[in-house]
């Protein structure tokens, strides 16, 4: 059975792509066969973060196009053998992504037995957002902990909830979870931030993770590597979590308290 | 209040941005799934109030109630109070 995942968020810059990479990253190094497809046409940057920019040939447009095959178009990842990507186009033709072409090419992805779809979200509730939710089984809703952000999540979760494939044909609707990122306890703790428990009593909705603000980000992206697979770093180690918890384990939240710090680095950090 | 409790006490704007967020995703909420045309209603119906009163636009609310069987879209304006009164 082949899952859809969309990572949607309604506001831009939220962390969408970071996500989408970060959990395709953990699902793979799991064992899963995942595909990660880049839905944002004429911007694409899933490539970059995952480090696969100089061996794109041929994009998603391509692949609707018929000027490819899907498996031309796919990039195995250099890292995890069942991982794959296929990159947006830069295209500034916004109709290029038809809602039959995207279908087909899903499709084609069932019939070769991926484990996952990770379909990574435009901004915005335009074409590409819409298709980019159209068809998935779940959602992982990327939002900051910020009023824009949880407002136009609040949106984004009505679309999921009548326009889409599994809302129209009474399949119980696409299951929808929340991932908080950017989070940054010492600004919750001083009533600076909203809290975890804040967005969640607003939305209503269950927590799949909760990532730190990290300096660790900005560097994978610099590498091309995607920080789930940083070792050393809360975000990854928070990514790893929300990976567990889609996968259906129980987890408590972590990272939730700013890490203590000693007099001295309290006295001289700032 | 004294000089230091000024410093000391911070508005919590966590607090204040999770009571604007509530309010406005439950008045979303509310006409989601209603007629798209809500919106321009509740605009279009503060325009002619305000020709009689001037009211705040937050005190008028359409609400779309759904019970079995009908839908009534509910309308109520909060008047300013009278001065002298
Ligand atoms: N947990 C985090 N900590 C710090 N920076 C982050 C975090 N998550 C995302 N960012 C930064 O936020 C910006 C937007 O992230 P991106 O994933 O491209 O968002 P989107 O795809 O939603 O537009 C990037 O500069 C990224 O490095
Ligand atoms: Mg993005």
């Amino acid at each position: 059975m082949t899952e859809i995942i969309v990572v949607t968020s309604g506001k831009g810059g939220v962390g969408k792509t970071t996500t989408s990479a970060s959990m395709a990253c953990g699902l793979a190094r799991r064992g899963k066969r995942v595909a990660v497809i880049d839905f944002d046409i004429g911007l694409r940057n899933l490539d970059l973060i995952m480090g696969c920019e100089r061996r794109v040939v041929y994009d998603f447009v391509n692949v609707i196009n018929g000027d490819c095959t899907l498996k031309q178009a796919l990039i195995k990842d250099k890292r995890l053998e069942t991982l794959h990507v296929l990159a947006a186009s830069q295209t500034r033709d916004k109709d290029a992504l038809t809602e039959e072409g995207v279908r087909r090419v899903l499709d084609e992805l069932i019939a070769e037995a991926f484990d996952y779809v990770i379909c990574d979200s435009p901004a915005g509730i335009e074409k590409g957002a819409h298709l980019a939710m159209y068809f998935a089984d779940r959602a992982v809703v990327v939002v900051n902990p910020e009023v824009s952000s949880v407002r136009d999540s609040d949106r984004i979760l009505g679309l999921l909830a009548s326009k889409t494939q599994r809302s129209s044909n009474g399949n119980g609707g696409v299951k929808e979870h929340l991932l908080l990122t950017r989070y940054n306890p010492r600004r919750v703790a001083s009533g600076e931030m909203m809290s975890v428990g804040d967005v969640k009593e607003i939305l209503g909705l269950d927590v799949i993770g909760v990532i730190p603000e990290s300096p660790d980000v900005l560097a994978a992206s610099n590498a091309g590597v995607p920080v789930i697979l940083n070792e050393e770093s809360d975000a990854a180690a928070a990514y790893g979590d929300a990976v567990s918890r889609l996968l259906g384990e129980e987890l408590p939240l972590r990272f939730l308290e700013e890490p203590k710090r000693g007099f001295f680095a309290r006295l001289f950090g700032g | 209040m004294g000089l230091l409790a000024l410093f000391r006490s911070k508005p919590n704007s966590a607090s204040i941005a999770k009571e604007r967020l509530r309010i406005i995703v439950a008045q979303e909420r509310g006409g989601r799934g209603g007629p798209d045309y809500l919106p321009l209603l509740r605009r279009e119906l503060l325009q002619v109030i305000h020709k009689y009163v001037n009211v705040d636009p937050e005190a008028v609310q359409i609400n779309l109630e759904r019970e079995a069987g009908h839908e009534v879209l509910e309308f109520s304006v909060a008047l300013p109070e009278k001065p002298g009164e």
